[in-house]
């Protein structure tokens, strides 16, 4: 895979930067208008794919290694299992919204309010974001594996 | 509200997603990690029992909220999900040595465990059904690991008839849902017994008992599981046949049957004629395998035909209105050989893993002599088949007995015979590993045999303790706080709803 045509390649260079803040924005934002951390990680991933497409699968796993985004996708789960045990701790009950409750209540409609769920959002966004990202590269890593196994 | 329930899940699932972050040089701390996780449930698990009550996840009133269940029958499968993962994660500190990647075992295992754990906790049943899927996704990937032609077929296959299983859930679920306007068992029983069964939930229960007996192997829909268990590696067939298809099956086929719907006679029925099935199939097909891990894979189907027997003809006699002891009878013969089973079955799966790693080989025709090799295998194997066959002062008698006794008191004197005489039958299975695996003559390849050392012994001993010790169970003291609470939980039937709710 050495990537498609120069105005594949140019393109998708611009486009890149638009897709990637787009899925951060759904991120952040999910609390208050539609999409949220599953919404917004797919985003992130199809702009991986894209550049995948464009520049080849060797140009992507420099960027963003495999055992790296290995790490974050468990990261992203592990933060999102560290709130809702956060909520048993400092709220009394699991997964409790414990900071809208007790020390961030924040007013509607505003970035920062609605407690944990901006944060939950996040960790979902790096989770899907990640494991995506990391199901379609190894289904185009092991092609080559396959057609050996027919032969045999 | 005194156990906070939810721990049951986090503690495996965090350090699910915290061991591959240790990466491979931290691989022996991700496993002493492993192993303190799954003895601290075990420790959990013991400290539950006799404790009932209600969790609200996020202090969300019941219907609206997601809610987790502790009852005499959920702390009954805790306990034993609890004992067989310590035993298979302390098997596994030396066995999966073998195989690359072992962080990324440990973390799948541990999913696994925290998929069991919530499907036993669940009061709801769309949560039964996302645990049910975390902990079959996560044995997938694990029957597979070996990554060997033959590992990927029988994981692939394992994976088609689960996820037809799944399908099946998924879809009865939301009939349910559509027909009761609840995913709350509670509220769900409440509906149904004020209701009655429409014709969509009536096929409902029908795809209910097709999905969970897939996923509990009963005879129609076994054929995954002769080739699952005997690929995957010997802790997690361990896992699999001692607990995954009871928690995943049997469990959520008693909970839905009796808890929810409520029980009839043509369910009764239905209980019993399948477990019959599985029983009598099981224990002919296992007779013929020469490969051992299949032997024990044949005969898992067999012996949970007993417990799945076991609850048909209590629910059969409770529909009937007979008597009730004789239905707590039953059902506490069934109850008692789910947790027999878990752990004698998952000893014969550690031995026959030491004895794989140890020649190599998993086709009895090609061991023999191995008693003098590895004297401790070999002591714990007999144990545990001893236990299995049902020979007396072993845990697997005592349950059979039960039953036995049950369904004579009951009248079902046809019934007793099959169950004597498929014991029959599991003890020529039995015998014939024995024979052919430790006595007879040792082949020449096989005489530089080593026995298996460390952390390996420590788990198969431990649950040979147990085989010798389960039958203890049955001393009042214990069945009063162990198995009869279980045993309530399913002969008090939908009443179940009015304890959730006023809980």
């Amino acid at each position: 895979m050495k990537g498609m045509t120069i105005i594949v390649k140019i393109i998708s260079g611009w486009v890149k930067v638009l897709i990637f803040l787009f899925g951060i924005y759904i991120i952040l934002f999910g609390h208050l208008t539609p999409g949220g951390g599953f919404a917004g990680g797919v985003i992130l991933a199809s702009c991986y794919v894209l550049l995948m497409l464009a520049f080849g699968r060797e140009f992507v796993e420099e960027n963003l290694p495999l055992p790296l985004a290995s790490k974050l996708d468990c990261v992203g789960a592990l933060a999102f299992a560290v709130i809702a045990i956060l909520g048993l701790v400092l709220g009394g009950s699991f997964f409790i919204n414990f900071l809208y409750q007790k020390y961030l209540p924040g007013e509607a409609l505003n970035l920062i309010s609605a407690g944990t769920i901006p944060l939950s959002n996040l960790a979902i966004g790096l989770k899907v974001a990640t494991s995506l990202f990391l199901v379609i590269l190894v289904l185009s890593m092991f092609r080559p594996d396959m057609s050996g196994d027919k032969k045999e | 509200m005194s156990v906070p329930l939810p721990v049951f899940v986090a503690i495996p699932l965090v350090t699910a997603f915290l061991l591959p972050i240790f990466g491979k040089k931290g691989k022996n701390a991700a496993t002493v990690l492993a192993n303190l996780a799954t003895i601290s449930l075990l420790v959990l698990a013991v400290a539950s029992i006799g404790r009932t009550g209600v969790y609200e996840i996020g202090k969300w009133p019941i219907p609206l909220g997601i809610n987790l269940v502790l009852d005499g029958l959920s702390s009954l499968l805790l306990l034993a999900i609890g004992v067989v993962s310590t035993a298979a994660m302390l098997f596994s500190v030396r066995y999966m040595e073998q195989y690359t990647a072992k962080s990324k075992y440990l973390s799948l295992f541990m999913l696994m465990v925290a998929g069991m754990n919530g499907v036993v906790l669940s009061g709801d049943i769309f949560n039964l059904f996302v645990f049910l899927e975390i902990a079959s996704l996560a044995s997938y990937a694990l029957v597979g690991f070996g990554c060997e032609h033959e590992e990927l077929e029988a994981s692939f296959k394992y994976m088609v008839l689960g996820s037809i299983g799944s399908i099946f859930v998924l879809f009865a679920v939301a009939l349910v849902y559509g027909n009761t306007g609840s995913l709350n068992m509670a509220y769900i029983s409440k509906a149904i017994a004020s209701g009655g069964l429409n014709a969509g939930l009536g096929f409902a229960l029908a795809l209910f008992i097709a999905g969970f007996g897939l996923k509990a192997a009963l005879v129609p829909f076994h054929a995954w599981l002769p080739d699952a268990h005997p690929s995957a590696p010997a802790p997690i067939s361990a896992m699999l046949s001692g607990v995954l298809i009871k928690a995943l099956g049997v469990y959520a086929l008693a909970r839905i049957v009796f808890n929810v719907f409520g029980i009839t006679v043509q369910l009764g029925w239905l209980l019993t004629v399948l477990g019959i099935l599985s029983m009598v199939t099981g224990a002919f097909l296992a007779i013929g395998q020469w490969d051992i891990k299949r032997l024990m894979a044949y005969s898992s189907i067999s012996q949970l035909g007993y417990v799945v027997l076991g609850l048909g003809l209590g629910g059969l006699i409770i529909a009937r209105g007979q008597n009730l002891a004789w239905a707590s009878l039953a059902i506490l013969g069934g109850l008692f050989h789910l947790v027999n089973h878990a752990v004698y079955k998952s000893l014969l799966f550690l031995t026959s893993g030491s004895i794989q790693m140890a020649t190599g080989t998993r086709d009895l025709k090609q061991m023999g002599g191995l008693a003098e090799k590895m004297p401790v295998t070999r002591a714990t194997c007999t144990v545990a088949s001893a236990s299995v066959a049902g020979i007396p002062p072993f845990s697997g008698f005592w349950s059979k007995l039960i039953l036995v006794f049950a369904a004579i008191q009951a009248g079902f004197y046809w019934v007793a015979a099959i169950i004597v005489f498929v014991s029959l039958c599991t003890l020529i299975m039995y015998l014939k590993v024995q024979r052919y695996a430790f006595l007879g003559e040792l082949p020449e390849n096989l005489q530089q045999t080593k026995e298996s050392r460390g952390s390996m012994l420590v788990a198969m001993v431990f649950l040979a303790c147990l085989c010798v010790l389960m039958g203890l169970l049955l001393v009042p003291a214990l069945r009063c706080n162990i198995l009869e609470p279980a045993v309530k939980v399913l002969t008090d039937g939908v009443s179940y709803s009015a304890n959730v709710i006023g809980m």
